[in-house]
């Protein structure tokens, strides 16, 4: 891979091949003396945590949202905000909250106060909507049908009155993926890429560009074949046989996917990691057809507000989104919520047969 | 002072509303950086065209093949010249976080202070494999940043068929449900597949995970090839005074309706205090004069939720350890795949029992690099192959908790029925007679 690196290596540093850092020198003094020897938690208010060690030390937690894709000016007053008002120690959560770590309960308003000030909105604790897992989109990205940041900015400045409440049934976690891999994750609700039509070919560049038979067998569905296209080796599809799944995109770049039109946005949900109660559950998919319109994509905003809106009002507590479906069952859910069940939300991937209902349980 | 910035329409908008914006970011640093203006750019280009522009290709550090994601403009003139040309190159540097994610800000402001003389300025923490995102930077630049991130006590980590950068959650650190030393455990397993790490050679990305408890704050069961995630074995702890107080906040309606309906196993039971049952597996404590609660242990699946809802009353036993399942992952190719049981409980506590951790990782790996095919997950693997081939292959017995039921077709060979029940048997007595 290093072509640069061999004409000299002499010349080159050595990389220290260190691995994973420890994380005892980073941790707070607190959590590092009572490490593995904590007794409980409580939640004084939202976006903020108070752990209670069986020595007695008590330690609060102020967690706050952040952008993730940060410059180094915010990281910078993130860090004095840790220096001035917590006790210089920050930690992050899988979902890009920051959380500071403070040894007195006096020191918990001042820096919710000067995070505020600053734009962090603190919340995302508890039965609230936490930050949104996300992926690259167009920043970064070399295969995106969409943006990630954008969509999760323009998402989260509607649901931020939840991040910083905790009054949903039960935590809520939301993901967003900018293409069908689902880099984002299973989450109670997520906003994925749905391509609605076969990839589109540039025949000129696929046999310099493309290993064939590896591309061959990236098709979950077998509908790629080798062929020869004036005169080019390239690749062609069987378009009945194709699903849009877009894996062939990746490892071949001409077979593009994307499409500023026909490539859309899904909603699923009821996903969950969580053993609590029931066992882990994949998401389902819900809706689908969303255009992919940026900057807001105010079309998903509608529909992700309306499913949240619904289950919270619907929801007991303590109810998942997959427990609340569970229990007032698929024909309510898409009622209550307004959206249509279409043909193409019923399986036809291998495993379908166990998503049929074989029983009578019907709900009147 | 940089060059004057691009029009954004479109992303101008999305510096309105309350949740932090990464625009207004990314404008500030576009004030010092030409780079900056021509991503803010291409950037607001795919707004209006809905279409990425960036390209993968071959940027590396030296010693290592992988850890570095680059990334070249593909949005080009009819001449074939970049439309940005100060921003053709925006690399990133996947850089292992310390298990946990937890930094002083000493160490955030060196990153800040590498990464604004080499690249962009724009950090991502974290990304979904749990990397430091050092976003932006040019080929000439990649190698000093890493350099200079490096000598901080800092590592690159996977990209490609590789073993993953990893994950695991707060923990011990401060959580009272940690089952056992998750930053060991990752540090351990992680540190010794180093060189699967920095040089991709498995047939795809192999991924661990770390959870304290069953809650699974790090999503491992559908995200990792192999979940290392917390339990116990022995009864649920409790304590009568902060039950008591649960009880007197909470009263009997969300005892009842919140706690004991919702027992994935129904072994949560409300009882009066003169009905509850004592023996070795039992659970109980009172909840007021009259009524107390009483846990089956035996009938309890570990499932989390009545000590997420009473915390303090209740509590994970001692005798603790984790549970590993094997063969997570997203979407590609076949669908998304939930991890399977493979050892139901192993303990973690000393140097010994993280060695045995770390030991069945190197034997999964090895067995996955010769047996997947490429671009296989070990999910995928195990689909075709079936599990008793992994199991054999990575020299683990069959128990009835790495299944939901046992087979419901008569589709299989038993004619060697008997010989698996005498080694069975024999089993059984080597382990009696060890006692």
């Amino acid at each position: 891979m290093n072509q640069a690196v061999q004409e000299k290596p002499a010349a080159k540093r050595k990389p220290k091949e260190t691995g994973v850092p420890d994380n005892k020198k980073y941790l707070h003094p607190l959590m590092a003396k009572n490490y593995g020897n904590w007794k409980y938690h409580d939640r004084p208010r939202p976006g903020v945590l108070h752990h209670v060690a069986h020595s007695g030390d008590h330690i609060w937690t102020v967690r706050a949202g952040t952008q993730r894709q940060m410059d180094v000016g915010t990281i910078r007053l993130l860090c004095d905000i840790a220096d001035k008002y917590a006790e210089g120690h920050v930690r992050f959560t899988i979902r890009s909250n920051i959380e500071y770590m403070v040894s007195k309960e006096e020191k918990v308003a001042p820096l919710i106060a000067e995070l505020e000030k600053h734009g962090f909105p603190v919340g995302g604790t508890g039965n609230s909507i936490s930050m949104i897992a996300h992926t690259q989109g167009w920043l970064h990205c070399d295969i995106p049908g969409t943006d990630a940041s954008g969509v999760v900015k323009a998402l989260m400045d509607d649901l931020i009155v939840e991040f910083k409440r905790e009054e949903m049934p039960n935590r809520v976690h939301l993901s967003t993926s900018c293409c069908e891999i689902n880099c984002g994750g299973q989450a109670d609700l997520a906003i994925i890429v749905q391509h609605t039509k076969p990839p589109v070919i540039n025949h000129d560049l696929v046999a310099n560009v493309c290993e064939r038979p590896t591309v061959v067998a990236r098709c979950p569905v077998a509908a790629i074949r080798p062929a020869m296209v004036n005169g080019k080796p390239s690749l062609e599809i069987d378009e009945t046989k194709c699903m849009c799944c877009g894996a062939c995109y990746p490892p071949c770049p001409p077979m593009q996917i994307n499409d500023p039109e026909y490539s859309k946005l899904a909603i699923w949900v009821g996903g969950k990691n969580s053993n609590a109660r029931g066992k882990p559950t994949f998401m389902k998919m819900v809706a689908s057809g969303l255009p992919n319109n940026p900057p807001r994509w105010p079309e998903v905003s509608v529909v992700v507000k309306r499913i949240l809106s619904v289950y919270k009002d619907d929801a007991r507590p303590w109810e998942r989104m997959a427990d609340w479906i569970d229990r007032i069952g698929w024909p309510r859910f898409f009622e209550k919520t307004e959206l249509p069940f279409t043909k193409y939300l019923i399986d036809d991937w291998r495993g379908s047969r166990s998503t049929f209902n074989a029983s009578t349980h019907i709900r009147f | 002072m940089a060059k004057k910035m691009h029009d954004t329409p479109n992303l101008d908008q999305l510096e309105d509303g309350p949740w932090p914006s990464f625009v207004t970011g990314l404008k500030e640093l576009a004030k010092d950086k030409d780079y900056v203006v021509d991503l803010l750019g291409q950037l607001e280009t795919s707004y209006r065209t809905k279409k990425g522009y960036w390209k993968g290709g071959t940027v590396g550090v030296f010693g290592y093949g992988g850890g570095i994601i680059p990334r070249f403009t593909e949005l080009k003139d009819e001449a074939g010249k970049p439309v940005y040309e100060d921003c053709t190159e925006f690399h990133t540097l996947r850089v292992m976080p310390p298990a946990g994610m937890h930094y002083d800000t000493d160490t955030l402001r060196q990153f800040c202070d590498i990464w604004e003389k080499h690249g962009s300025g724009l950090i991502a923490f974290h990304g979904q494999s749990g990397d430091i995102m050092f976003q932006g930077a040019t080929t000439d630049n990649v190698q000093k940043a890493f350099d200079e991130i490096n000598e901080m006590g800092f590592d690159l980590g996977g990209a490609g068929p590789a073993v993953r950068t990893s994950m695991s959650c707060v923990g011990a650190a401060r959580c009272e449900q940690s089952c056992y030393d998750e930053a060991k455990a990752q540090r351990s397993v992680l540190n010794t597949f180093l060189d699967d790490i920095h040089r991709p050679s498995l047939p795809y990305k192999f991924k661990f995970k770390f959870s304290g408890c069953p809650n699974d704050c790090m999503n491992s069961v559908q995200r990792a090839d192999m979940a290392v995630i917390g339990t116990w074995r022995d009864n649920i702890r409790t304590d009568e005074a902060m039950a008591k107080q649960w009880f007197a906040k909470h009263g009997m309606d969300e005892l009842v309706n919140d706690v004991v309906a919702r027992c994935p196993t129904k072994t949560f039971q409300l009882k009066q205090i003169k009905n509850v049952k004592t023996g070795p597996s039992i659970s109980s404590v009172a909840i007021s004069d009259t009524h107390a609660i009483e846990i089956d242990n035996h009938d309890c699946v570990r499932c989390m939720h009545c000590i997420n809802v009473m915390t303090g009353a209740l509590a994970p036993g001692k005798d603790k350890g984790a549970s590993v399942l094997v063969g997570g992952k997203s979407t590609l190719k076949i669908g998304g795949l939930m991890g399977t049981v493979i050892i139901p409980f192993m303990k973690l506590e000393t140097d010994e029992d993280v060695q045995k951790l770390v030991d069945l990782g190197q034997r999964t790996i090895d067995f996955f690099a010769e047996n997947a095919l490429e671009h296989e997950r070990t999910g995928e693997m195990i689909e075709r192959i079936g599990l008793i081939n992994f199991l054999e292959g990575v020299e683990v017995e069959v128990d009835p908790n790495m299944v939901s039921t046992p087979r419901t077709n008569p589709y299989v060979r038993t004619d060697g029925w008997d010989e698996e029940v005498a080694k069975i048997n024999a089993q059984k007595i080597k382990k009696q007679q060890a006692a």
